[in-house]
């Protein structure tokens, strides 16, 4: 084959995705990672067939409200990412949105965000706030609108097809100089909700903030994780997912694969690059390659989540 | 350009030399502005007296709060170019935070 119509075949492949760009495919396997090139795994059908039906699809920093050079229409990528789910041949059960769905707490950011979301074809909607949706005092503008699944405490948990999935806050009770934290309250909890629950059962934890840390001068990592952590690794399967960093960055260990997803607004810089984890202005072509969702489907042989990141162009 | 603000600036400090040397009886000025710029506060710390206001500003192109360490003061999230003020009015210490960015962290002196 040319070199020509190899990428004539992989543009076909990435519209018969029903994707507009290019991204990464991760198989589970045994508590493997098994990244493939996800044009590759498009023109590959038995593998992808083998993923199933998506279970969820991850949106995360949206930061609406936002209106600096790095991407002046935060509303228009967003809608560009619910364009790409509704897009998708199957639908997701459910959708994550891992915090920062606004940029400062505004009531009328909130409101827009809810309102560009409702677009979504799938309703069934699961969040967790970020800091920038917290900077209000008692936190009144997250929870009356995303309150009730956790009676105002900003962590639950509940099933869906088998898997059991626990949403963290762990962007309140920080600490100056530190690290996210989750709080004693809150790690009690998580420790009763796993319990007598069978190592089989496969787990999803979804948080703003990472739940390792990734570059602590930043504050990207959540200082008493250890002790959740502690709860997951008897869990066959552990998928843990976060936001806030803008980009993906992954670990595994043992059971227990770590991903942090795109944002829907802007990038931000890789850890340690320039003077701190502000909006990255990227060449306007450049933006919509560097923002995008990360989509979980289930693996049935073995039981397990597969997941794949898509960028939003 | 550069020459235009050196100028507007030797003026601001001539006007502010004429302050003090002019009203030799009103309290003196206190630096009370803190700016959040890079990241960080700048200055990290004040020293002030009972009844000063101070007044940060935010020079990045990223939100910031101000949090008092002990719930004395908390400003909502202040973005680029935007300010937040509070009066200290009882002399102690006060340490706050940026909860965005928790590794921005300062100290004012009241005395």
């Amino acid at each position: 084959m040319s070199d020509d119509e190899s990428l004539k075949s992989r543009r076909n492949a990435l519209k018969c995705m029903a994707y507009g760009g290019v991204g990464t495919l991760f198989t589970l396997a045994g508590g493997v990672f098994t990244p493939i090139d996800l044009a590759m795994a498009a023109e590959d059908k038995a593998r992808v067939a083998k993923l199933g039906r998506p279970l969820f699809v991850q949106i995360s920093d949206s930061h609406i409200g936002f209106n600096k050079d790095a991407n002046p229409d935060v509303n228009g990528t967003l809608t560009q990412t619910i364009n790409l789910v509704n897009g998708m041949a199957e639908q997701p059960a459910l959708i994550i949105h891992t915090g920062d769905i606004t940029h400062l707490s505004k009531p009328a950011e909130f409101d827009k965000a809810q309102q560009i979301l409702s677009q979504l074809r799938t309703t069934e909607l699961h969040t967790v706030p970020g800091e920038h949706d917290t900077t209000d005092a008692s936190v009144t503008e997250y929870f009356n609108r995303f309150g009730k699944a956790s009676a105002n405490k900003g962590y639950y948990s509940f099933d869906h097809a088998g898997v059991h999935f626990i949403a963290l806050i762990n962007v309140l009770q920080f600490k100056p100089g530190g690290l996210g934290t989750l709080g004693a309250e809150q790690l009690a909890w998580a420790a009763a909700d796993l319990q007598g629950r069978s190592a089989s059962t496969p787990i999803v934890v979804f948080a703003h903030m990472p739940l390792w840390t990734i570059y602590e001068p930043w504050g990207w990592g959540t200082g008493d994780a250890d002790q959740l952590m502690a709860n997951l690794r008897r869990f066959g399967s552990v998928t843990v997912l976060n936001g806030h960093i803008h980009q993906i960055v992954q670990k595994v260990e043992g059971n227990i694969t770590f991903h942090t997803a795109r944002s829907t607004s802007y990038p931000q810089p890789v850890a340690g690059e320039g003077k701190g984890p502000g909006p990255l202005k990227v060449p306007a072509d450049q933006l919509s390659k560097m923002l995008g969702i990360t989509r979980a489907s289930i693996v049935k042989h073995p039981r397990s989540l597969a997941l794949i990141d898509t960028t939003i162009a | 350009m550069k020459h235009y603000q050196a100028f507007m600036t030797a003026i601001g400090m001539v006007t502010l030399g004429c302050v003090a040397a002019c009203a030799p009886t009103a309290v003196p000025p206190e630096k009370t502005q803190i700016v959040m710029n890079e990241f960080m506060f700048v200055p990290m710390g004040l020293n002030i007296k009972a009844g000063s206001t101070v007044t940060w500003t935010n020079k990045d192109n990223e939100p910031h709060t101000v949090v008092s360490d002990t719930g004395v003061f908390r400003s909502g999230a202040i973005d680029t170019n935007e300010q937040f003020s509070f009066k200290f009015d009882k002399p102690g210490t006060y340490h706050f935070t940026c909860s965005i960015h928790p590794r921005m962290v300062g100290t004012i002196i009241v005395r």
